[in-house]
């Protein structure tokens, strides 16, 4: 590592660490209602989401349109083990509760990404996203149909531990994660399957096992955001993942640019917090909104920030160098939220 | 000297189409053998089965006495034989130095959690990957062109990249399809030195397809003629440029 890095990385914890401190006291002295507290924490939920989707989406290039399958078994299972360790042991510390159900989530989830991608992988394009709209009917209808746990009426009564904190790091530490992996070789692997998939072979890559590997990883990933999710609301309808929602998340990729981590995070931000600051138009909300979807297609059609990343760092260097200081490496963070 | 790389009457059908047939080769170590043809000959129909992209139908493909065919093409490489395409396939988005560091994977040893919580040796084979890849490129003169995408180096630039990704993977054996393919003369005889350069300082065999013929008949010791699926010829270039079964498939009667 060496000291450039060492700063950027600095300079992103410090950052991160501001954006919270200041949201925390806004909140605390009632200059953001409570309300506003909650939309935070639904944007870190969309901002997980898209990230993970964007491994496949992006990294890989896949059309995958099921991604809400995956949050929902998440969703489902970390609530389905919460409610029974808070049954078994009411005094256990909410955070470990809430990081183990994660897990849970995330693994169940992540197994389900093994079982749908290892057939399904070998389609491509349009024909992966029917496989992928296929598999996320089938999981909603499974869990409404499913009466263990909750049947068409939801799962009620899971403790709800997500407050803005635990949301807060939880989504700093899956960006981080999902950084570290485009970087890496893995990385650099995902990317050459989507750059062209026959060189990638014929440079060594054994192509199917990494995009299964792409697949769990973003399916994982989807499962902690499930689960961020059922502890955020209290219980989960099976209603709410349905098919449009994994196209919201779609449309959250596309938006913030195809490979783009920050362009995700970015754009989680603008489509959680736009339809919520639009509330007062209620009638011209969706108008307003679709508007602003068409207008960026048109006008910048690789999405807002394209395949490039913001780098705190490399801003802050530009500024007072004015010159290009970064030189490697495609992807560099930036998380700020 | 033993034979690196040898096909035993390989014989490659889709369906009633025998696109070659009892094809023989046997390369030593550090050949240089070149394979042509006319147009539709098999030449490329042979590299795919050669390197795993295709299962031959018929005989047995050895690398260095280890049977390869049923093997994948990733795990051909791994066993030591990469390859160019015709139609240049480069990572088109990512930078140069990136293209190449790909084809370095199999030599980065770290695993996924390291990877994900960057730990120190990450770090360090990262690093170690990245030197050896910027080598690499400094060989091709293509050290200044790192961080370029592939897709906006020039056409001759590719074209060397697509070399130094197969060079990555520490190949024992090079196949190169048609290298020269739109290259103006000046070009094709840096490409010529390049050649014998990377043949030298790797210690490599190279099987190489080109229809350029004053390249050709320059660099390969050995010329193995094909005209439909079939070998005609097999020698020295001397001996190819007089054979008169040659001259009937160039040429016509």
């Amino acid at each position: 590592m060496n000291s450039k890095t060492k700063k950027a990385y600095l300079l992103n914890a410090v950052a991160v660490f501001l954006v919270y401190i200041v949201f925390l006291t806004l909140i605390r002295f009632k200059v953001l209602s409570n309300y506003f507290g909650g939309v935070i924490i639904l944007t870190c939920i969309m901002m997980i989401m898209a990230l993970s989707l964007n491994i496949v989406a992006g990294f890989l290039g896949e059309m995958a349109l099921g991604h809400a399958a995956f949050m929902a078994i998440g969703a489902y299972l970390s609530g389905f083990t919460s409610i029974a360790i808070m049954n078994a042991f009411p005094t256990a510390p909410a955070l470990l509760v809430l990081i183990f159900s994660s897990l849970v989530g995330g693994v169940a989830a992540g197994i389900a990404g093994i079982a749908i991608g290892t057939p399904s992988l070998r389609l491509r394009g349009d024909y992966l996203g029917i496989v992928t709209i296929g598999f996320g009917e089938i999981v909603r209808i499974f869990f409404i149909n499913f009466d263990p746990l909750g049947g068409a009426q939801g799962l009620k009564g899971i403790p709800r531990l997500t407050n803005l904190s635990y949301a807060y790091w939880i989504t700093v530490l899956v960006v981080f994660l999902i950084f570290t992996l485009g970087v890496s070789k893995y990385g650099r692997a995902i990317m050459s399957i989507r750059e062209d998939e026959i060189a990638s072979e014929a440079s060594g890559i054994p192509t199917t096992r990494v995009k299964v590997m792409a697949f769990t990883i973003s399916s994982f990933f989807a499962g902690i955001g499930g689960s961020l999710y059922a502890h955020y609301q209290g219980y989960i309808d099976p209603d709410k993942f349905q098919f449009m929602f994994s196209i919201e998340m779609f449309v959250i990729v596309v938006l913030g640019g195809l490979g783009s981590l920050t362009g995700s995070i970015l754009s989680a931000i603008v489509l959680t917090v736009l339809p919520e600051l639009l509330r007062g138009f209620a009638q011209y909300r969706l108008l307003i909104y679709s508007l602003a979807l068409v207008i960026m297609m048109i006008f910048r059609p690789q999405g807002m920030l394209g395949r490039t990343e913001f780098s705190l760092y490399h801003l802050i260097y530009v500024l007072t160098n004015k010159r290009e200081p970064y030189k490697k490496g495609s992807i560099d963070g930036g998380k700020s939220s | 000297m033993s034979a690196i790389l040898q096909a035993k009457d390989v014989t490659m059908r889709f369906g009633g189409l025998t696109a070659v047939e009892n094809f023989n080769l046997s390369i030593n170590s550090d050949e240089l053998v070149g394979l042509i043809g006319p147009n539709g000959a098999g030449k490329t129909t042979i590299f795919n089965v050669l390197t795993g992209v295709y299962k031959p139908s018929e005989g047995e493909i050895l690398l260095e006495d280890t049977l390869i065919n049923g093997l994948m093409p990733h795990e051909v490489v791994a066993l030591g034989m990469s390859r160019t395409f015709q139609n240049i396939r480069l990572f088109k988005d990512l930078t140069t130095i990136q293209n190449v560091e790909i084809a370095y994977n199999n030599d980065i040893h770290y695993q996924l959690p390291h990877a994900l919580f960057r730990t120190k040796k990450y770090w360090e084979e990262e690093e170690k990957a990245y030197e050896e890849c910027k080598k690499l490129l400094d060989i091709f003169d293509m050290g200044d062109y790192e961080m370029t995408k592939a897709k906006n180096l020039p056409y001759g630039q590719q074209r060397k990249l697509e070399i130094a990704r197969a060079l990555a993977s520490k190949p024992k054996v090079l196949l190169l399809d048609e290298p020269a393919a739109g290259m103006n003369p000046k070009e094709t005889s840096e490409l010529m030195e390049t050649i014998h350069f990377i043949r030298k300082k790797f210690n490599l065999a190279i099987l190489l397809i080109e229809h350029d013929m004053k390249m050709v008949m320059g660099i390969c010791e050995r010329l193995i003629v094909l005209d439909y699926g079939k070998t005609i010829a097999a020698g020295t270039p001397e001996d190819i440029r007089k054979n008169p079964d040659v001259i009937r498939a160039y040429l016509g009667e």
